[in-house]
């Protein structure tokens, strides 16, 4: 299973691929339309980016500074080395609790330490409350982009899933009616929850609060409706000081779908009075990539998902093809560094354009990383024996000129006179669908040679 | 070799280029990829005074003749309805333009070059800067998606009207040739050193 194969299985559907790739072309052109009107838009970004770099240089300093500003403000803090530890947290939470049935609110922390089955296991109906979010859940499948997670499916689709589930009568995709349904029943789900379970965009050092950013109030919702408020935050996510916080607000909405500022912004700072407010900080990794020198300003991202929409492979393979919790340009230098062998071909799965680094409000270099990884991974993880062999052939052809010579004008000779076949068969990936370039009856250098040098 | 990850297999190559071009003032390239290549990733070279010169003075030949040329001098007329594919390497990698995600004022070198050429008429693109899907051993490896990007690459500007696309990277234009050939579509592909070096005397077949 690599990225190759399951893109090819996506690019199939030439239709579905052009529709995919418009509907997210859209929102980069909402995001370029709203960014443009911001005419100190990349200084901000560099703000954004010495915040990011201050605040991972010296993590553990503001991490403990949250840990007591929290807890002073009455929210149990708790801390999870990694996705086992988190989960037990949770569970041992809602246990106490007597916990039976949650909302959950847009976390792909929770999704990257897969909570769902955990608590589903233990008797815990868990409802994703973002609409996107509960459409995939429904459809038995994961998030396909980290800010729009059910963006891969049409309109029909949901109206057949919801026909299915939600018990709807066929209504030809009319989103106001899908809505309407979808908001009853979640209302419904939110009505008889015991607990809510919320992401963390920004945790704040200086004041011990976070902050939750969504655009259907699906957080503020759970919340407040229940009496034990659950927030996981990955530790990659604090911030120093509360002015910091406007910086980001004012990058995030902007770059994720062109908005100036996500519909419902809500900071939580202490527990509702007779409720409960707990976060737990999460490692799962974090430290480790940290301690990567090469990789450690992906530990930036704001989770915007900018990068995916610009992306013209991501626009082109679909999320699942990345077949990891943070698919795309982002997820293609996260992912191999909790898991090289399995996402191995991620960083492969790029033409290096160079856009998602430019379109980071956080300015993380995706594309040098996914350079980078390509070393390391080749070297470490990934040793194709054919693509090994002819990259060190290449290597030593090229540093031989006279064979790279007689090569050339032998391989100039052969593509005129072979039949069609010997050149374009399965071998040839590049002829699939390509022509190859006609052979010149000469090269540079002999035509140099003859027509240049003699007059020289 | 390098952008494969294999880019431990590639210094005795970069080696031999610093060996055969380190005598001369400027070495000029028809592609923003390998000059990038050589500009960023000599880095894993010993930093001798040879390489520290052949990265500075390597340049593409567009970069050479805007910043150390006298381009008023150039003769040309290209009398067609041209789209610029603009090569993410020199676009993005050596900023031979403004990016479209980047907020500021626009320029393009390439451009600038190109609106030289008399009676040439550069089309607007709906995508200005979308990669064409090349990317090395990317277009092999990852074909699907390669030549999807490609074929939308081209779409765009048959949509607007181009008549010739032109760029600055012979590795982007030989993809989309190679789709252009295969499709048998109504356009024709050539580097932008053939357009400003075209005078009325030569017709292309258009």
């Amino acid at each position: 299973m690599s990225h190759p194969s399951e893109a090819k299985k996506f690019v199939k559907n030439e239709n579905r691929v052009n529709w995919h790739d418009q509907s997210l072309w859209h929102v980069r052109e909402k995001r370029d339309k709203a960014v443009n009107l911001f005419p100190e838009w990349e200084q901000l970004r560099e703000k954004a980016s010495q915040i990011k770099s201050h605040s991972l240089s010296n993590l553990d300093y503001y991490l403990e500074e949250f840990e007591k500003n929290a807890t002073a403000n009455g929210i149990k803090v708790h801390w999870a080395s990694d996705a086992i530890e988190h989960n037990e947290i949770v569970f041992n939470i809602f246990r106490e609790h007597g916990v039976r049935r949650i909302v959950k609110s847009k976390s792909m922390l929770t999704e990257e330490c897969h909570l769902n089955p955990f608590l589903e296991k233990h008797g815990v109906e868990v409802i994703d409350s973002d609409l996107g979010e509960r459409i995939v859940q429904l459809a038995k499948e994961t998030p396909s982009h980290i800010v729009m997670p059910a963006i891969h499916k049409k309109k029909i689709e949901i109206d057949e899933l919801f026909q299915k589930h939600l018990h709807t009568r066929p209504s030809n995709g009319d989103e106001n009616y899908l809505t309407a349904a979808a908001r009853e029943h979640l209302r419904q789900k939110f009505m008889k929850a015991d607990a809510a379970l919320t992401g963390v965009n920004f945790g704040i050092a200086e004041t011990g609060e976070f902050v939750v950013c969504t655009n259907e109030g699906n957080a503020d919702m759970g919340v407040h409706l229940t009496p034990l408020h659950i927030a996981s935050m990955g530790i990659e996510k604090i911030i120093p000081r509360y002015e910091d916080l406007g910086v980001f607000i004012r990058l995030l909405a902007r770059s994720a779908t062109g908005q100036h500022v996500t519909t419902y912004t809500s900071q939580f700072r202490k527990p509702r009075e007779g409720a409960e407010l707990h976060i737990i900080l999460v490692d799962n990794g974090r430290t480790v990539q940290l301690g990567r020198e090469k990789y450690r300003r992906s530990l930036h991202c704001i989770r915007c998902g900018a990068c995916m929409n610009t992306c013209p492979v991501y626009r082109r393979s679909g999320g699942h093809s990345y077949q990891s919790v943070v698919p795309g340009p982002i997820g293609s230098i996260l992912s191999p560094g909790i898991d090289m062998k399995k996402h191995a071909s991620l960083p492969f799965a790029s033409s290096l354009c160079g856009s998602c680094s430019d379109v980071c409000p956080v300015k993380i270099d995706i594309h040098k990383q996914l350079y980078s990884w390509r070393q390391d991974i080749t070297r470490e993880a990934n040793e194709e024996p054919a693509k090994k062999f002819s990259m060190r052939f290449a290597g030593w052809l090229f540093t031989h000129p006279n064979l790279y010579k007689k090569a050339g004008k032998f391989g100039r000779k052969a593509l005129k006179i072979l039949p069609r076949w010997m050149i374009y068969n399965s071998l040839n990936a590049w002829g699939k669908q390509r022509e190859i370039p006609e052979p010149p009856k000469q090269s540079f250098q002999e035509w140099y040679q003859q027509n240049r040098q003699k007059n020289g | 070799m390098a952008n494969s990850g294999y880019e431990r297999y590639s210094t005795k190559t970069m080696e031999l280029f610093v060996n055969n071009f380190s005598e001369y003032d400027y070495v000029v390239a028809p592609s923003g990829s390998c000059v990038y290549h050589i500009r960023k990733h000599y880095d894993i070279l010993k930093q001798t005074p040879e390489v520290q010169k052949i990265r500075e003075k390597t340049l593409d030949i567009c970069e050479f003749l805007v910043n150390h040329a006298t381009t008023d001098a150039l003769k040309s007329s290209f009398p067609y309805k041209v789209g610029l594919h603009q090569s993410c390497h020199g676009q993005r990698g050596l900023r031979f333009a403004k990016s479209s995600e980047v907020v500021g004022e626009p320029f393009s070198i390439v451009s600038q070059l190109l609106e030289k050429v008399e009676g040439i008429e550069l089309i607007d693109l709906q995508r200005a800067d979308e990669c064409c899907g090349f990317g090395g051993t990317f277009a092999v490896a990852e074909e699907a998606v390669s030549v999807k990007m490609g074929k939308d690459r081209i779409q765009d500007h048959i949509l607007n009207g181009a008549q010739v696309i032109t760029g600055t990277d012979m590795s982007c234009l030989m993809h989309m040739e190679g789709i252009i050939r295969r499709r048998k579509l109504p356009l024709r592909i050539m580097h932008i050193s053939e357009i400003l070096n075209h005078t009325e005397q030569h017709e292309p077949s258009v």
